[in-house]
């Protein structure tokens, strides 16, 4: 057996042996250092025949490599043993809590005028926006509701000053006032915002929200009215079909006025909005009356449109099932947490309206 | 408006169903908001005697009664009305009974330890009357044969309560509702029969309406009945005026109150022994007093419409009648009055002495002038032949003439404002089933308004009667256009929709508190602002409108302090208001933060909060809202609600004088004043109507994009100062030394304590230092280090720390 041979299988099997990384590097200085086994064989090249110096060095060359090869395998590995230890050591409980975090919350009122501002944005309404605190010119005499008119018992009115004369508004239908006052046809507006009414019961809270509609402008008529209230019922409660009633009714400030009524079940426990047989009330609308539209100056030959009112806390609370109207209003944490939005959660007419 | 299907069937004849009609009536705008079932409810309720009446053995006020309910069965009722009595006829609910006032369904039950079966029932639960001090008293005479009988009398028929809008005082009366269910092609209106009265006698009671200013009675008519025997009403008589959900009191009484109900013509009877010497309707004058017909004593004010006789005031006209005229049983001759009365001058009295009555309910809304003569004729026909008598002819005192109001209708304003097409027979037909006379005149129709409409004044209104009696189902759906020609939001409704979003995305809940507050809360956060008071607040502690976000918020806050959170944080956008008028309000961001930061957590060591995480929220939010935090300004010139330590406000730079932003801890009295239990509690606002809106959207602030590539060299600097030197000025300056080359001042360290002087603070800074034109050698940092130091020192005196 030639020396090459020997040195190859003497030292493969010591390499299979449980070695550290010393005991490792010390066999590669023992066959590949300065002295080593296989460093000499290479010495002795010169010295050996040249018939057989050919096969000898491809020899010396092939166990060389795979010494070499057997050697780096075996750092590898025991590198890898001792990463992995590590590894094992370092293993947390990954099912400990996260660092903590906060969610904020949109409340449901401010959610739903971004929803309505979002539908009427794509038929072309701009938003606008009018004081709290209102005259009564434009919120009753203006609108058609002049002193004495039994239609002010409708409006239970808070009152500012001991004349009458300063209220906070009872709908939202005075912006239509300044609106059109500072403004000229044609108009197409919502506003959505806060309304006062000195009622306060399960049912009727002092402040809620409305959304005002306008739309004035050559040949606008009662087609167009049911068209886009039934296409902002459509889009709100996010079906394809709406059951929807039109029933006259009567507001001072429009004529013809008209009741909205929208076909509703109950279907386990939960109110399912579109279709049935039971009838819920929602908006109020109409032709805005002459009278309104010569009190803030627009040519009634020339220009005529609709307006409606539409409750924004009842839409929340039939959307989103709310029962109570007071909780709204009253900063339950808990209550504010489970009906509250992400505000992330922007309503916008690409991504969808509601998750 | 109440009324049941068979008695508006005397005025049309139909081949409707009761469901049919129903319908129609809420399609053509007289909306029917419920129906009741008069049978089923009330058929269980049953005259009942009272055998015996014992004291309850466990309880003083109650009594056990054993109640013969007929067939030869006795139950045992407790029962807390203090008439209860051995012998007394009354009226018994049996288990399984609706009490009609409040809809509760009774059941057996235990009451202290007694089993009751069902209930005695007194007038208010019943709905008969407002009494609710004890229960029925039934007369035995005639009662008594009737133990076991149901006491109300038996109908089929639904009463069907309309919602009547104010303009359509004509169907306060069953005839109007007829009319309009007749033009709507549901049936055809009846005749209303007149069979001939005789009348031989004069009205031999003087009547005058006195001649003066704001006389608010114009007509006033009236009828002299003699010789009647007041009775209890027949049977059908008292039906009707239960279905209106009224107590029927004598044949006269439910006589007049039918007559309004059917016809929409209140009337009132004076037992006119009583009238001294004869009528005379005037102005009241201050001090005049009277008792009215509700047993309560009304004080007059100047100029409201008085019925009045020698003796003073007998009632007020179109409201209410007084006691000391009124008829009794025992009443022997009768005057019936039919007047017509200015809706303004009823409105204005009725209001002033907070008066609601349903006569006033109809003369407010206008009641047709022309159905006096009707009325009256009703009137005495029926007491006639109900309670004998004979009729004296009508008297009617005038003192002006009623006019009719005619329209010139195009009929192609129809199509223009709906958007259909009827034709011009339609448009005719319908009009003169609604009582409109009609002439045609060229293209035009000229109406002739019906006496009974006084809401319809104009062109539109014809239009409305049109198409609500033709069906608001037949307007088309035209989709609208999908078309904007101006953006919905303006740059300031955007802030507000991006500053809403922005708070909430730090963790705080959005609230929607009342604009309205308690004034004692509101008066601590007040600050400079006058208080807005609310004539008539809902509550005394709802009673100002709110000056501060805050008034609200600390209150829900500690309500739900209360309820056991205690790590909260709410804010509400909106308006706080500094005076009546409109326009004396502002938009302001108000937030709260309460308890600690990472409670018990197991990673993070917790904190409470403190006023630097609500100027990081409020620095951030103003960041985010698109603003240079670079210039952004500070100052501690607070309101007096905040800790005057611990609280600053913000400017969006030091030359604006408009403060954008407060945040720091609430001041520590108020808390104690409101009782709030925390660790801590801090607040932010943001005043949105003092943000000036850069004239240039946030693209085009924007300046060409330009960074550097060469090295940058950090350094660190420690400097010594006054504890009351603001560290954003000594920032300022440094940054101030060369804005192309320091990019970023940071404080790393504030220390006050050992080796530092007492009143003395340490504030270590690091600053970044880089060159847009080449690497910087340590020559030029050198340079700069050296400038950095001397400059602050010759600007504010602040030496390095040695």
């Amino acid at each position: 057996m030639s020396d090459i041979k020997k040195i190859k299988d003497e030292f493969i099997s010591k390499i299979k042996g449980n070695l550290n990384l010393d005991q490792v590097n010390k066999i590669k200085t023992d066959l590949f250092g300065k002295n080593g086994l296989i460093s000499s064989q290479f010495k002795r090249l010169g010295s050996i025949e040249s018939s057989e110096r050919k096969k000898f060095a491809s020899d010396l060359n092939f166990v060389k490599d795979e010494l070499q090869d057997l050697i780096n395998k075996k750092i590898q590995e025991i590198e890898t043993k001792k990463i992995n230890k590590k590894l094992e050591n370092e293993k947390v409980d990954i099912t400990l809590p996260e660092r903590p975090f906060v969610c904020g919350k949109i409340h449901p009122v401010s959610q739903v005028i971004d929803e309505i501002s979002s539908i009427f944005s794509e038929i072309g309404f701009s938003v606008e926006e009018g004081p709290d605190i209102e005259n009564e010119y434009n919120n009753f005499t203006a609108l058609n509701t002049p002193d004495n008119h039994p239609a002010r018992d409708m409006h239970d009115t808070f009152y500012l000053d001991q004349k009458k004369e300063l209220l906070l508004r009872t709908h939202t239908s005075p912006v239509q006032i300044r609106t059109m006052i500072n403004g000229k046809p044609p108009f197409k507006i919502i506003a959505p915002g806060r309304t006062y009414r000195s009622d306060s019961d399960q049912t009727h809270a002092p402040m809620f929200h409305q959304v005002e509609g306008l739309h004035i402008d050559q040949n606008i008529n009662m087609s167009h009215l049911k068209g886009c209230l039934n296409h902002f019922i459509k889009e709100f409660f996010e079906v394809d079909k709406i059951k929807m009633r039109f029933r006259p009714s009567h507001f001072p400030f429009t004529e013809p006025s008209a009741e909205v009524d929208i076909g509703y079940q109950i279907q386990n426990g939960k109110i399912k909005i579109g279709e049935g047989n039971k009838w819920l009330e929602i908006l109020g609308c109409g032709m805005v009356h002459p009278n309104v539209l010569k009190n803030v100056k627009v040519d009634t030959k020339k220009f005529q449109g609709y307006a409606f009112g539409i409750g924004i806390d009842r839409l929340a609370m039939l959307k989103y099932g709310i029962n109570d109207l007071r909780a709204f209003f009253e900063c339950d944490y808990r209550w504010l947490n489970n009906f509250g939005f992400d505000p992330l959660d922007v309503p916008t007419n690409y991504r969808g309206r509601s998750r | 408006m109440k009324l049941t299907f068979n008695w508006l069937k005397e005025h049309f004849d139909t081949k409707l169903s009761e469901k049919q009609i129903i319908d129609k009536l809420t399609n053509i705008g007289l909306e029917v908001e419920s129906l009741e079932n008069q049978s089923s409810e009330l058929n269980s309720f049953i005259v009942a005697k009272i055998l015996n009446a014992e004291k309850h053995p466990n309880a003083d006020r109650l009594k056990v009664c054993d109640v013969d309910i007929g067939k030869n069965e006795i139950v045992k009722v407790v029962c807390g009305a203090p008439n209860a009595k051995k012998g007394l006829l009354t009226i018994y609910a049996p288990p399984g009974a609706i009490i009609p006032k409040n809809k509760m369904k009774l059941a057996v039950s235990k009451i202290r330890g007694v089993t009751s079966h069902g209930m005695l029932c007194s007038e208010y639960e019943l709905n008969l009357s407002d009494e609710s001090e004890g229960i029925t008293e039934l007369s035995s005479d005639k009662y008594s044969g009737k133990i076991g009988k149901s006491y109300f009398v038996k109908s089929n028929s639904k009463v069907i309560d309309i919602s009547i809008t104010p303009n359509r005082a004509d169907c306060l009366g069953l005839r109007g509702i007829a009319r309009d269910l007749a033009a709507s092609g549901s049936g055809k209106l009846k005749k209303i029969r007149k069979e001939k009265l005789i009348q031989k006698k004069k009205q031999t009671i003087s009547v005058k309406i006195k001649k003066e200013n704001n006389q608010g009675c114009t007509t006033f008519g009236s009828c002299l009945i003699t010789g009647v025997k007041n009775t209890e009403s027949p049977s059908w008589l008292k039906e009707k005026i239960i279905s209106l959900g009224q107590k029927p009191i004598s044949a006269i009484v439910d006589i007049t109150n039918y007559v309004m109900f059917d016809l929409n013509r209140p009337l009132h009877a004076y037992d006119a022994d009583k009238i001294d010497k004869g009528i005379i309707v005037r102005n009241s004058k201050k001090g005049e007093t009277f008792k009215a017909l509700d047993n309560k004593d009304y004080k007059l004010e100047n100029d409201m419409c008085v019925i009045a006789d020698n003796s003073g005031v007998l009632g007020l006209g179109g409201i209410i009648g007084g006691i000391r005229s009124g008829t009794e049983m025992q009443t022997k001759n009768i005057l019936i009055e039919a007047a017509h009365f200015n809706p303004r001058s009823i409105r204005k009295t009725s209001k002033i002495l907070n008066i609601d009555t349903d006569a006033k309910y109809r003369f407010e809304r206008g009641v047709d002038p022309f159905s006096i003569e009707l009325g009256l004729f009703k009137a005495s026909e029926l007491i006639q032949k109900i309670c004998g008598g004979e009729i004296s002819k009508f008297d009617i005192q005038k003192n002006e003439n009623i006019k009719f109001n005619y329209i010139k209708f195009d009929p192609l304003l129809f199509e223009k404002i709906t958007g259909f097409n009827i034709g011009k027979q339609e448009i005719v037909r319908i009009l003169s089933d609604l009582g409109f006379e009609i002439k045609k005149k060229k293209n035009f129709l000229v109406l002739k308004i019906p006496s009974w409409r006084p809401d319809i004044e104009q062109e539109v209104d014809i239009v409305e009667e049109l198409v609500r009696i033709k069906g608001y189902d037949k307007i088309k759906i035209v989709e609208p256009e999908k078309l904007r020609k101006k953006p919905t939001l303006n740059r300031k409704q955007r802030l507000f929709h991006f500053l809403k979003r922005s708070m909430a995305s730090k963790g705080y809940f959005e609230t929607v508190t009342w604009s309205f507050t308690d004034s004692k809360i509101n008066n601590l956060f007040i600050d400079q602002k006058q208080e807005v008071q609310i004539v008539n607040p809902i509550s005394s502690d709802l009673n100002v409108l709110r000056s501060n976000i805050f008034s609200n918020l600390v209150f829900y806050v500690n309500k739900n302090l209360d309820r056991g959170f205690k790590d909260i944080s709410f804010f509400e956008i909106g308006p706080v208001f500094s005076g009546p008028n409109p326009g004396q309000q502002e938009i302001v961001i108000g937030a709260i933060k309460s308890g600690k930061i990472s409670r018990s957590n197991w990673l993070e060591k917790e904190r409470i909060v403190d006023l630097f995480d609500v100027k990081k929220d409020l620095i951030q939010t103003l960041v985010e809202a698109g603003f240079d935090k670079e210039k952004l300004y500070v100052d501690d010139n607070t309101p007096n609600y905040y800790h005057p330590g611990k609280s600053g406000r913000v400017f969006l730079n030091k030359e604006n004088k408009k403060v954008v932003g407060y945040f720091g801890e609430i001041h520590p009295g108020i808390l104690k004043k409101i009782d709030i239990k925390t660790e801590s509690i801090v607040g932010l606002e943001i005043f949105l109507d003092n943000i000036k809106i850069p004239d240039k959207l946030l693209r085009d602030q924007k300046t060409q994009y330009i960074y550097s590539d060469y090295q940058k060299s950090e350094r660190d600097f420690a400097f010594v100062m006054e504890r009351n030197f603001k560290a954003q000025d000594l920032i300022e300056v440094i940054s101030n030394i060369d804005r192309d080359l320091i990019k970023t001042v940071k404080i790393f360290d504030v220390y006050e304590g050992e080796n530092i002087p007492e009143d003395k603070k340490s504030i270590a800074l690091n600053v970044t230092i880089q060159s847009s034109k080449k690497t910087l050698n340590d020559e030029d940092l050198d340079r700069i280090n050296k400038l950095i130091i001397s400059t602050v020192e010759s600007k504010t005196g602040i030496k390095i720390r040695s």
